[in-house]
């Protein structure tokens, strides 16, 4: 059924009963199926990409590299948990390579994200030096390209 | 002033222009209008193949090729026929690559069709078909396969049909515009029929990925017919690749040799840049090819569902990405059944019989669009169908 997974990802309006004709099984079947990755955790949710660069909302978003010391036992969990708490906290990751947490953030203004990471990231125990990269552009979220509409130009040939 | 008709042409002049047009030309007047009339992917080329494209541009690659094509792409044309169909054929005298499937039909027709021959045609079918039969002096004889067969070709169709002027027969399966596919006991029972006779056979084969349930099965490998098939087959269906203009012809040598000759006075060779993306193509493209087709038979399956509960009856397609649904109901032709639906709605389908006459109480869908427009055009022909049985 992982199927279902991926015709999801890309379309989370996809209802129930749509998914069940184009996939030839029953409605109630694609409804358990679902029910069940919901209840596991397999679905985690299901949210619009919004391109706010389009609305009036003041808006910027940062990503931030965090370097860490593990602690004896936990890891990098107990760090990054205590940093998902922050609201204005959208993503945190455990990464490979030159720093350990990568984290995205948003708020309303440059200001704002400045504030947050020297008196809230910074300072945290354990972190021992964060890097900010504001975003200046987004061309593609989540598989979703970013930018006009595509106009559908295919000749109509006989 | 010069009188052209008594100059150009007669047999050219003779010639109807695609019926159509005309519907089109108000298509595109009408810019609101939620189209489902394309015929080709509304997928871009998979970024590997255009890049393939891009690099043999850097690398300045913009000579001629061999009239017959790239012999690396012969030999991935050969390796990919044999992988996918079982088919096998000599990369070196037996495959030409041509613009498009559309010059590979033009090839065959043009080299095999003398004055006065028969060529049988099952239709509804595409277009090009019966001009290119006229211009070369042929006689086209139509055979009209019905719903109730799934719009197949009949052996009992198929041997009314014979006289002993039948120099061909042309195999357009999967088809456009039904869906139509033969499987391998419907040709099996049409190869009986040809075996042993002098009647040659062209199939189209442009649509042989897209059948959704099982595989495509030429014609060609049935007992005694490789001898005489031409396979005409392309890079636009299976690979989103129409604008590349990119196919080619599997045929016995006797006949390519032949061809070869036609395709080399008239096109000398094909694009080299598209010739290089379908190397690409062929060596990593498989999975793309799932992966669309895939998504074609989802859609397949939502809009046929959607058209039968709106009321329409719609037999199964089971191949290429158009679904045929029987319109006749309503006592309306087919024209004008779709000029309604376009003046009323906003939505343009093609009427049935721009495939021919045999196409009336039929209009096509193609379903090369995304879910949510598909949604949208079908949301829509509800409200139509809805006023029209009040």
């Amino acid at each position: 059924m992982d199927t279902i997974l991926k015709l999801l990802e890309e379309n989370a309006q996809l209802t129930a009963e749509q998914l069940a004709v184009m996939l030839g099984k029953s409605e109630e079947e694609v409804k358990a199926a679902i029910k069940r990755y919901e209840d596991e955790g397999v679905i985690r949710g299901y949210t619009a990409l919004v391109d706010w660069d389009k609305t009036d909302r003041e808006y910027v978003s940062a990503i931030i590299e965090i370097k860490v010391t593990p602690q004896r036992d936990r890891g990098y969990d107990r760090i990054a948990e205590k940093i998902i708490n922050y609201p204005e906290v959208k993503s945190v990751m455990l990464v490979s390579g030159g720093f350990d947490l990568l984290v995205t953030i948003e708020g309303k203004t440059l200001k704002e994200v400045a504030y947050f990471v020297a008196n809230k990231l910074a300072p945290m125990e354990g972190v021992l030096s964060t890097a900010t990269h504001f975003v200046l552009k987004k061309y593609k979220d989540k598989g979703i390209v970013y930018g006009a509409p595509e106009v559908d130009e295919r000749g109509n040939i006989m | 002033m010069i009188d052209y008709g008594r100059l150009l042409s007669p047999k050219v002049q003779a010639l109807k222009p695609s019926g159509i047009r005309k519907f089109f030309d108000m298509l595109d007047e009408m810019k609101d209008a939620v189209s489902l009339t394309v015929g080709q992917p509304d997928f871009v080329t998979p970024w590997h193949i255009r890049e393939a494209a891009i690099e043999s541009l850097e690398r300045g690659r913009t000579y001629y090729t061999s009239n017959s094509g790239l012999a690396e792409l012969r030999e991935e044309i050969a390796r990919y026929q044999k992988r996918r169909f079982g088919l096998e054929y000599d990369p070196r005298s037996e495959i030409i690559v041509t613009i498009g499937g559309s010059e590979a039909i033009d090839l065959a027709i043009r080299t095999i069709v003398c004055p006065g021959d028969e060529v049988i045609l099952p239709v509804p079918a595409f277009v090009c078909y019966e001009p290119l039969i006229r211009l070369a002096g042929g006689e086209p004889v139509l055979i009209k396969t019905k719903e109730e067969n799934r719009f197949r070709l009949t052996p009992d169709e198929l041997r009314a049909a014979i006289t002993p002027k039948t120099k061909l027969l042309i195999l357009p399966y999967p088809n456009n515009p039904t869906g139509a596919v033969m499987g391998k006991e419907d040709v099996a029972a049409i190869a009986e029929i040809l075996c042993g006779t002098d009647i040659l056979v062209l199939s189209d084969e442009i649509y042989a990925e897209l059948t959704y349930n099982g595989k495509h099965v030429s014609i060609a490998l049935m007992p005694g017919m490789r001898e005489r098939t031409v396979i005409a087959a392309g890079f636009s269906k299976a690979y989103a690749m129409t604008g590349w203009r990119l196919g080619y012809t599997l045929a016995p040598a006797e006949i390519t040799r032949q061809m070869a000759k036609v395709h080399q006075f008239a096109i000398m060779c094909a694009p080299t840049q598209s010739q290089y993306a379908a190397i690409e193509a062929l060596r990593a493209g498989d999975e793309d090819i799932e992966e669309m087709k895939a998504e074609y038979d989802r859609r397949r399956r939502y809009i046929v569902d959607r058209l039968r509960k709106l009321g329409l009856p719609c037999f199964e397609p089971e191949g290429a990405f158009y679904v045929f649904p029987n319109i006749g109901g309503f006592g309306m032709t087919s024209e004008q059944f779709c000029e309604r639906l376009l003046f009323e709605e906003k939505v343009a389908i093609v009427p049935g019989t721009a495939f021919g006459e045999c196409g009336e109480g039929f209009a096509r869908i193609s379903y090369a669009y995304s879910i949510k427009h598909i949604d949208t055009a079908l949301e829509r022909i509800g409200k139509f169908i809805e006023r029209l049985k009040k």
